[in-house]
């Protein structure tokens, strides 16, 4: 039934699969390795504004010169962030929900909270701006201005830094948003949000960062800019050894202390794309 | 449509210059998966081969199980390994998540009732009548058994070959518990992922002709072994 040429083919595969797998054997050790002496791996969660706009592929290099810390990236919404580290699965957090992280610090999940840096949101949408976004005077008169003409708005909805922000902002203008035939949430990062927005010339609340580093693909216009109400501020925090011992503590410490550097703030702010700076050093706004 | 051209051939410079950053993320890929593979054909075909000498009536929920389980969306396993990998969920002392390991464990989770079930199915076909032939020449019940998966070869083959197909293209499961981390944990579909959110549709296309490549020379290996099993048979 089998014919020598298929025998061999079978071999063939067998050894490529077996090759596969003894390769696979090998290097799993070595991810389990804890850190040594010097050096080291943490395991950093953060959003996908941070992670997409290029920033921590242009930090991180750095600071394993200066350290020899490797570190390892895990980007998703602020919620799961926040999350993750609450359950101890990451050591240390660059969120943007400085509300949150405040609680949470008070409740015990995570230490050594500073700010890092801040930019901000922007009201995007298509050039016609068919609700006159651009005319608004406020944050809040703008959102009204987008239920009262019913343009189309396209949502975070995915309980990131983002979507945390806007749900505020709805609350403050006094629009309830969900079950309005112009809104849609996405449940998606930034970047398929603005696509989305771009595809439906629909508007959308977006940070900077990530409406810059995209907008040569989008055919969406900065509407609205500028309102207090819309500055985005990070946070870097550890977590908290007391709950999670197993957490690589130290190391989380250097990596806070990098960012929080004199020379960590001015990577920061050297940091351009297209021309523009994406992220400003240091503590914003007071709230 | 100008841009998908593009991406195809930024992707092909990118392929044949062996992009360092590319060819990491293709291996782990095949380590990943070959590993998850590997695991469930060494606990799949056994279990599939025992099942299927069975008699039906036996094993009638069982089966069920089976094949609802080889149609497991990848989220939801990798949904359930994460939380029993969390610190805080039963097995997060071993500190597994966001590891090649944990993807791995997923995947098998995956592919284990795809071999399975495809096994039953093959050895179901032929398999008494090997069985009962071998035993009447005098072979014991490993050896009868051991005859009976040298007979079903092909389907064995068959099994491995699509549960493999099933695991490397799926995103659902690796993303979650593998966490997507560049150098550790990244693979094919999960880069995809991460390069169309960043724009980066080259990279992002390039790996998908990877993928595609590696599907055709899967299922050309597939066809021929089945037309010749046929053939031959």
């Amino acid at each position: 039934m089998f014919d020598k040429r298929n025998l061999k083919l079978l071999g063939l595969l067998m050894a490529l699969v077996l090759a596969a797998g003894l390769l696979a054997v090998g290097c799993a050790p070595k991810e389990e390795e804890p850190g040594g002496e010097a050096g080291g791996e943490i395991i950093l969660a953060t959003t996908t504004s941070t992670y997409d706009s290029g920033l921590l592929d242009y930090l991180h290099p750095i600071f394993k010169e200066k350290t020899g810390i490797e570190v390892k990236v895990i980007s998703q919404g602020t919620g799961q962030a926040l999350e993750t580290g609450k359950n101890g699965d990451a050591d240390v957090l660059l969120v943007h929900d400085r509300q949150a992280e405040l609680q949470l610090v008070e409740e015990g999940f995570f230490v050594d909270r500073h700010d890092v840096m801040y930019n901000d949101f922007i009201i995007v949408g298509p050039e016609a701006d068919p609700s006159g976004v651009k005319e608004a005077g406020s944050a809040l008169e703008a959102l009204q201005k987008i239920a009262a003409g019913e343009t189309e708005f396209v949502s975070r909805g995915d309980d990131s830094g983002t979507h945390r922000l806007e749900m505020r902002l709805w609350e403050a203008a006094g629009v309830a948003p969900e079950d309005q035939a112009w809104y849609a949430s996405a449940g998606s990062g930034m970047g398929d949000t603005l696509r989305m927005a771009h595809e439906k010339e629909a508007y959308c609340i977006a940070d900077r960062g990530t409406y810059v580093s995209l907008k040569k693909d989008l055919d969406l216009v900065l509407l609205f800019d500028g309102d207090p109400a819309l500055f985005n501020q990070y946070g870097v925090m550890a977590v908290n050894p007391e709950k999670h011992p197993h957490v690589k503590y130290d190391l989380a410490k250097k990596y806070i202390e990098f960012l929080t550097s004199q020379e960590g703030q001015e990577l920061i702010a050297g940091f351009k794309k297209e021309g523009e700076t994406l992220f400003f050093p240091g503590l914003g706004l007071e709230e | 449509m100008p841009r998908l051209l593009e991406g195809i051939m930024e992707a092909f410079t990118l392929i044949i210059k062996l992009d360092p950053e590319l060819m990491k993320i293709v291996l782990l890929s095949l380590q990943v998966s070959g590993a998850a593979i590997i695991i469930s054909t060494l606990l799949g075909i056994p279990l599939g081969t025992w099942l299927g000498l069975k008699p039906e009536k036996k094993t009638a929920l069982i089966n069920k199980v089976i094949y609802t389980f080889m149609g497991l969306p990848p989220v939801v396993a990798g949904l359930v390994i994460y939380l029993l990998l969390s610190r805080v969920g039963p097995l997060g002392v071993l500190g597994l998540l966001y590891t090649p390991t944990a993807m791995i464990i997923a995947q098998v989770t995956l592919a284990l009732p795809i071999v399975t079930g495809l096994t039953l199915v093959g050895v179901r076909s032929r398999g008494k009548e090997v069985e009962e032939t071998a035993r009447s020449l005098g072979a014991g019940p490993l050896l009868s058994a051991w005859t009976v998966v040298r007979e079903s070869r092909v389907a064995l083959l068959g099994a491995v070959v699509t549960g493999f197909g099933r695991v490397i293209a799926e995103v659902g499961a690796v993303m979650m518990v593998g966490g997507n981390i560049e150098g550790h944990t990244r693979v094919m579909t999960t880069a995809i992922v991460l390069e169309t959110r960043k724009g980066n549709y080259a990279y992002a296309i390039g790996l998908g002709l990877i993928l595609l490549t590696l599907s055709f020379v899967i299922n050309t290996f597939l066809y021929r072994v089945q037309r010749g099993g046929e053939v031959n048979s």
